[in-house]
């Protein structure tokens, strides 16, 4: 239980840092890098939760593809210099407020609400694997999984169209 | 396994500094990957009540979420390669017409 302790906390350190980092970083491919960073170590907590599928699913298509565009549209706009922080005066401490509001609230719910949890159940040897997500996914959930092709069809032609140039801005007009 | 609240509390910390990041930053991209760390809190906290209550359905969810934010990612970086193109910044607070 200790070791799994210490790996908790020295993982959350390092995903609270890399987030912060992320925030505060004045170039947006620093910004970016530190993302990934922050999924990476998410991924090791779902192994640690016992979801090595997801975990994998995170790193290939967060860490890999989804951080692959952000840094392709980043060095093809030339837009690394983030450009700080909000210059509109009373936006920066309002924001400050409202996030340590939200942060208290989501603490005191924590707090008030653990105990009324069932423990944790141990988990039968196939849970997360591949084969039982496979099962469920094809299964119970066969239609949001085929809606879901729907919605990347969607977002596919969406990119598609609102990336293309005009052609009258071909002709050099 | 750990008490479920130390992953729920450590979502709740991730989740605001993400919120922190939509409310603070004037960067289209960095806005952006703020909302994707926000997603990621929520995913995190789908995965830890999994665990604990024995389900997969919580799994299935955050794969859900997973390809929603996906195709989010796509449409949202077309958008602002579009803004781009036609006021040459991706400074939110210059975006204060309705129409380009």
């Amino acid at each position: 239980m200790t070791i799994d302790l210490i790996l908790f906390l020295i993982l959350a350190l390092v995903a609270v840092v890399t987030a912060l980092s992320m925030l505060f970083s004045r170039n947006a491919v620093y910004a970016a890098l530190f993302l990934i960073l922050n999924f990476s170590t998410v991924a090791v907590f779902y192994l640690l939760l016992n979801a090595p599928f997801i975990a994998l699913t995170q790193v290939t298509v967060y860490a890999g593809a989804i951080m692959v565009l952000f840094l392709f549209v980043i060095m093809l706009l030339g837009a690394e210099e983030t450009g700080g922080m909000q210059r509109t005066w009373w936006l920066q401490p309002a924001a400050l407020v409202s996030g340590a509001v939200l942060l208290g609230e989501a603490v005191y719910i924590i707090l008030t609400q653990v105990t009324l949890l069932p423990s944790a159940v141990s988990p039968s040897t196939s849970f997360g694997t591949p084969t039982s997500v496979g099962e469920i996914l094809f299964n119970q959930y066969l239609l949001p999984f085929e809606v879901t092709s729907i919605l990347l069809l969607v977002a596919m032609i969406g990119a598609i169209v609102l990336s293309r140039t005009k052609p009258r801005d071909r002709s050099g007009s | 396994m750990l008490p479920v609240a130390y992953y729920i509390g450590l979502s709740a910390v991730l989740f605001t500094i993400g919120a922190l990041g939509v409310l603070i930053r004037r960067n289209a991209i960095v806005i952006f990957m703020s909302v994707e760390l926000m997603l990621n809190a929520a995913n995190l906290a789908f995965v830890a009540f999994a665990r604990n209550f024995g389900e997969m359905q919580g799994q299935l969810f955050v794969f859900f979420v997973m390809t929603v934010a996906a195709a989010e990612v796509a449409v949202g970086l077309a958008l602002i390669v579009t803004i781009f193109r036609n006021k040459q910044s991706i400074d939110v607070d210059q975006m204060n017409s309705m129409k380009g």
